[in-house]
């Protein structure tokens, strides 16, 4: 495919996962990301070296996945917000174990079962380790087809290269929707550099184990630091977002993954009547790109975050922003899709120094 | 057949269980404690040089029996018409 | 006089952190001894449960591979799937199997995962100080059930072997004892059939062996294998349960 397919963001995501060397896929149904597992399972059938497995739960697809990436492979879940609560406990294995691993998050409206429509109420989830332990989880927040595509291949890559999770949290809406999307080259699994550390059998070397267990409290805390050493290394590497229209912004909204795109055509109106407005867009939500968020204070004079939820990614604004400037909210939780002019109608406001 | 076993004194924990299955009750719980605090087994034959004097037979149930893998089994080679190298 | 029972290969020579007369030590020798006749050492691996035998890793000498407490079942498809010429064994207390990974279990079964279980019974959660388990009898007394397991309260004793069997992926369960030297003679000879039905491609094997626990029974070690064979094996009779390998 070296011309744009018009696909919609699940398929893309899978087209992606295989062309980036993905091989190992464990999932269950939960809506609104079927079209994944269901993608991944068409695929994989005409594929001698893929493995699928529609697995008995959530649980059981992430613990799958703990055994492939162990082996060596490139490895795969998906789930919707309940099921990635059911996998968190093997996400703090994964962190701890320094194995390789993409999940994907196709958020609906919670908590609880909640419904199947877009929604940003797993940020803290994701981002605050969602399990126990002293982990983070690399988040990428794609907000289009294209931005899906690209970061599924960055998701891997990232994955291998940190011996580390990788979440990509997108939204019900984000997965539905279909855009034209060019696809990178597909990756050759046996191209990707050997992992020296996989149990694959013993032969030709002494044997080697894959654990998490430190009994002896100093061994923990080394193991610990190394950890937090190789998450501050992920900081200082990997944060990413895109400036629009902030140069001149005398307010800028903060948005990521779909909301971020309700925003931008907010951000169109508002400066249609003349306004000087921007938006700042998270593409990494862990780690948070603080710096040139905390730069924008030089110039921009306050912050309006704007969530599907009722309000987690703001906390991190405000981290960023450390008091400098005002940071308010406007947020519609439950799997309500706001509209471009009403949230431009709020934006105008804040602006204007009403409060919300 | 003759046999003699090797009771690795610090890995026995003295749970017993080699002297039930012992056939010639050859093995008793010693008086000595090992470094870990156990009373462990000790082979009553352990000092016999005398051949026929011998009662073990190196049927190892002792070492199969035993949970730590402090049993090593010696067995005489049973000898036939051919000769078996050691 | 020739040496005819030493420690096997795949055993490392580290002294075993288990109890004076605990089933475990047993087991891993007869698994490591099945590794070693069947020379498959360097493309077995192993993975241990949340247990007495967590720390199994620091017996067996092949590649081992940690699971959360009860998903050793998926985390060994996962590598068994990956690495199809391997020997993928789960070595697994009756907590970590037949409680909280009755699922992950049912299911590798189910889909005839080329895997081997190793089921280890011991009618109590040993590590954690002697709860009930999905295996405590009727009547046994442990740290939560107090006056012994009554029916109303705690359920009964669940057979889990005999549910696998009826999976249709299952193609071999047996279980087994190691109170005797004939029942441990027994046992390795059911751990290597389990084993070669993996390496025949035949489909998903276990074998459950009762297994002695002084310390949480409040036994002696004799006592132990003694209560075992006369009063677990009326819950849990010794038998091959199912064999279409």
């Amino acid at each position: 495919m070296s011309a744009k397919t018009l696909m919609r963001g699940t398929h893309v995501l899978g087209e992606a996962a295989i062309r980036a060397g993905c091989r190992a896929y464990f999932g269950y149904p939960i809506t609104p990301q079927n079209e994944l597992p269901e993608y991944m399972a068409s695929k994989f059938a005409k594929m001698d070296d893929a493995v699928f497995i529609q697995a008995e739960s959530e649980i059981a697809s992430i613990n799958m996945v703990i055994g492939a990436a162990a082996a060596g492979a490139r490895a795969m879940t998906s789930s919707s917000s309940p099921g990635i609560s059911l996998k968190q406990e093997g996400i703090s294995y994964l962190a701890a174990m320094e194995l390789p691993a993409v999940i994907v998050n196709m958020m609906r409206g919670g908590p609880g079962l909640g419904n199947i429509a877009p929604a940003q109420g797993d940020y803290f989830q994701a981002t605050r380790g969602g399990g126990h332990g002293d982990y983070r989880v690399i988040v990428l927040a794609p907000a289009y087809g294209q931005e899906i595509a690209d970061m599924t291949r960055q998701a891997f890559d990232l994955a291998d290269h940190y011996r580390t999770p990788v979440m990509i949290l997108g939204d019900g809406m984000m997965g539905q929707m279909m855009e034209p999307v060019l696809f990178p080259e597909p990756v050759d699994p046996s191209s990707l550099p050997k992992k020296e550390w996989v149990v694959n059998g013993s032969k030709g070397r002494g044997s080697r184990v894959i654990l998490s267990l430190l009994l002896d409290p100093p061994r923990e805390e080394e193991h610990n630091w190394k950890l937090a050493r190789k998450y501050q290394a992920i900081t200082e590497t990997i944060p990413d977002q895109e400036m629009y229209l902030t140069d001149d912004a005398e307010l800028v909204v903060v948005a990521y993954g779909t909301a971020a795109r309700i925003a931008k055509g907010a951000v169109h109106r508002v400066r249609q009547s003349g306004l000087k407005v921007g938006l700042y867009r998270p593409k990494t939500l862990w780690p948070f790109p603080s710096k040139p968020l905390a730069k924008l204070c030089d110039h921009v004079g306050q912050f309006l975050v704007f969530e599907m939820s009722t309000g987690q990614m703001v906390e991190d604004v405000r981290l960023a922003v450390e008091g400098r400037r005002e940071v308010s909210f406007y947020g519609r939780p439950g799997g309500v899709v706001s509209t471009p002019e009403e949230v431009a109608a709020i934006v105008s406001s804040a602006y204007h120094g009403k409060s919300n | 057949m003759k046999g003699r076993i090797e009771i690795n004194r610090e890995r026995c924990k003295g749970c017993g269980l080699c002297i039930l299955v012992c056939p010639k009750k050859k093995i008793e719980i010693s008086p000595k404690l090992n470094t870990k605090g156990y009373y462990p087994a000790c082979f009553l034959e352990e000092d016999v040089v005398e051949n026929d004097k011998i009662e073990c037979t190196g049927c190892a149930m002792c070492a199969v029996m035993c949970p730590d893998v402090a049993i090593e089994v010696y067995r005489e080679e049973k000898k036939t018409s051919k000769d078996e190298t050691d | 006089m020739k040496k005819i029972f030493s420690r096997p290969d795949a055993l490392k020579d580290n002294p075993f952190h288990y109890c004076p007369g605990c089933g475990h030590s047993i087991i891993h020798r007869l698994v490591a001894e099945v590794i070693d006749e069947l020379g498959i050492k360097d493309r077995t691996i192993g993975v241990p449960p949340a247990g007495c035998a967590v720390l199994a890793y620091n017996y067996f000498d092949v590649d081992m591979c940690e699971a959360p407490h009860g998903r050793a079942a998926a985390v060994a498809t996962g590598m068994k799937r990956i690495l199809k010429d391997s020997v993928v064994f789960t070595y697994q207390g009756d907590g970590d199997i037949a409680a909280i990974g009755t699922a992950e279990t049912i299911h590798a079964a189910n889909r005839g995962e080329r895997i081997t279980a190793i089921f280890v019974n011991n009618a109590v959660y040993g590590m954690t100080g002697g709860q009930m388990a999905p295996t405590t009898l009727p009547g046994q007394e442990t740290t939560t059930t107090p006056g012994g397991r009554l029916q109303v309260r705690d359920g009964y004793p669940l057979d889990l072997s005999g549910m696998l069997a009826l999976a249709a992926g299952s193609v071999y369960i047996e279980r087994t004892a190691v109170t005797s030297p004939k029942g441990i003679i027994r046992t390795k000879k059911a751990i290597k059939k389990a084993f070669e039905t993996q390496l025949e491609d035949k489909g998903f094997s276990l074998v459950e062996v009762l297994s002695p626990c002084p310390t949480n029974w409040k036994m002696s070690p004799k006592d132990s294998i003694r209560w075992v064979d006369e009063i677990m094996t009326k819950i849990f009779p010794l038998k091959v349960i199912k064999d279409v390998a």
